[in-house]
């Protein structure tokens, strides 16, 4: 089987933009064709990666829109929800377009609209993604953070100020990032005395509400040569699943979809996690950076608290983690996230990363839906 | 209500006597599991029912959230909690009928007739139940 190459990215200015989700894709549509050199009806199939148009702005069928606006007509398009993880579950679907060989140019986009909404809607609309027994109670994602961050701390004795320093981290790295919702550093004090949202965990290991929009060009790796050496190919990439209801699952600290996603993308592209150079991981939460990093392997059960602390995870460390900003600093415009964080580790293993750019030839990007009920992994090597 | 009698989105059920049970799902490798479900964790359907109102839980985790959905308490103290029924645990998560709790803490449920405005958040009200248990340290 040929290799599927991502030969162009783009996205948008993340944050409170003033267009509606339409044009939000048709910017970063038109953005990422550009840049690659490709014309609006070469694309064969066409996925946009959304959880909530129709419950955000009452705006549905976004996929033909979509066509209709970047005139990529009669490209087959589908809309992809996998809620937080719906650009993660966008990267693999437009992987398996390309893969099975139905499609020899597939584009991406993924984006949300949000901010138009009270903190409160917004918050109602992914809660529903939530078991009926969990959503009577009032229980929310944030709220699921919140007993788990106290449920790691206690049972691992690691300090609450490690998860403040994650946030520390990731602000400072979306410092360099053009795209950025929070372009601002915060000092771990700040940090630590900012208000209370669901104990132990307070807004600044939250990350915000955000509109924005991302996209990425598929191809076999042979058509991408005939545009440009500088693509990158998707080594291995795999989904999976965990319970609907989150109390259900035997250790409330392990994200059995990210062990599971990961294993089978680390299986397909013959790496483990000591390959991985760069990586970007779904901190919607602070606490998620910290599981992620553990459940995806790259340290112990107990002891992924230990890497900010000791520097590690930083831009200059041995394992760089979201290098953008994360979501935590970039924002976290639903389906666009999983395609921001694939644009951010393309630019990392093409060398076009800029000021945030590391040593990396592989990167590893991780998608969390829910609070880990879906997760898709993605690991990118640069053109050789 | 399922045909096994439960109420699957851990809604209470009524008894003959009339008081709410938090009933959770058995299945028959012994497993439990609140709120049932259609299979069980090993792959069978439920073989019948635990009235968890009959025992008492202890808190496993606990947060209390400031920034609530519409039509939810503000701020909304839950609990993810286990309970041991004759050697086999069960968790279940819920709103916490106090202040305060802490992780350890013994706790019990306790009926509520509506734990949330149906009518104010964005899911339709009449696709699930309202109602259910709360968790009240035991003193």
């Amino acid at each position: 089987m040929e290799r599927v190459a991502i030969m162009g990215a783009s996205m948008t200015q993340f944050g409170q933009r003033d267009v509606w989700i339409r044009d939000l894709l048709a910017e970063a549509g038109h953005a990422c064709l550009d840049g690659a050199g490709v014309a609006p009806d070469a694309v064969e199939h066409l996925y946009v990666s959304n959880m909530a148009s129709g419950e955000f702005e009452g705006q549905t069928g976004i996929s033909n829109a979509l066509a209709h606006d970047l005139a990529a007509m009669p490209a087959y398009t589908a809309r992809v929800d996998q809620t937080s993880a719906s650009g993660g579950a966008g990267v693999y679907a437009a992987w398996q377009s390309v893969a099975s060989g139905a499609s020899d140019m597939t584009l991406l986009v993924g984006g949300e609209r949000m901010t138009h909404r009270t903190t409160a809607e917004a918050t109602d609309v992914i809660a529903s993604l939530t078991h009926p027994a969990e959503y009577k109670h009032g229980v929310t994602l944030p709220s699921f953070a919140g007993l788990t961050a106290r449920r790691y701390l206690e049972r691992y004795d690691a300090p609450r100020e490690a998860l403040g320093k994650i946030a520390v981290k990731n602000h400072r790295n979306g410092v360099d990032n053009p795209h950025a919702q929070f372009r601002k550093e915060v000092d771990l004090d700040t940090v630590l005395e900012s208000p209370i949202v669901a104990d132990p965990l307070r807004l600044y290991d939250f990350c915000p509400i955000t509109d924005g929009s991302a996209a990425l060009l598929l191809c076999p790796e042979s058509v991408a040569r005939e545009y440009t050496d500088a693509y990158a190919t998707i080594s291995g990439i795999a989904g999976a699943t965990d319970t609907h209801v989150v109390h259900e699952r035997a250790d409330p600290t392990t994200m059995g979809g990210v062990v599971d996603s990961a294993d089978e993308a680390y299986r397909m592209a013959d790496a483990g996690p000591d390959d991985v150079d760069v990586a970007e991981l779904h901190d919607m939460f602070t606490i998620l950076e910290v599981l992620q990093s553990e459940d995806l392997g790259f340290f112990e059960k107990g002891e992924g608290w230990r890497a900010v602390e000791e520097g590690v995870t930083h831009r200059d460390g041995d394992l760089p983690i979201n290098t953008s900003g994360g979501l935590k600093s970039k924002g976290h415009p639903l389906g666009a996230s999983g395609v921001a964080q694939v644009y951010e580790v393309y630019k990392q293993v093409t060398g076009a990363a800029g000021p945030r750019q590391v040593d990396a030839g592989t990167g590893l990007a991780c998608n969390v839906g829910g609070f880990g009920n879906c997760v898709t992994t993605t690991i990118l090597e640069g053109a050789v | 209500m399922s045909e096994h009698g439960q109420a699957p989105d851990g809604g209470a059920d009524a008894t003959n006597d009339g008081e709410p049970t938090m009933d959770a799902a058995r299945y028959p490798d012994g497993s439990l599991t609140y709120p049932p479900h259609p299979i069980g964790p090993g792959g069978q359907e439920p073989v019948g029912t635990v009235d968890l109102s009959e025992y008492v839980a202890e808190v496993v985790t606990w947060t209390t959230s400031t920034a609530t959905p519409p039509g939810v308490r503000q701020p909304n103290t839950l609990a993810i909690v286990e309970f041991d029924v004759d050697g086999e645990p069960v968790r279940a998560i819920g709103q916490v009928a106090a202040d305060a709790v802490e992780t350890g803490d013994t706790v019990r449920p306790v009926y509520c007739e509506e734990l949330r405005d149906p009518e104010a958040g964005i899911r339709e009200p009449e696709s699930q139940a309202w109602d259910g248990f709360r968790f009240e340290p035991v003193a």
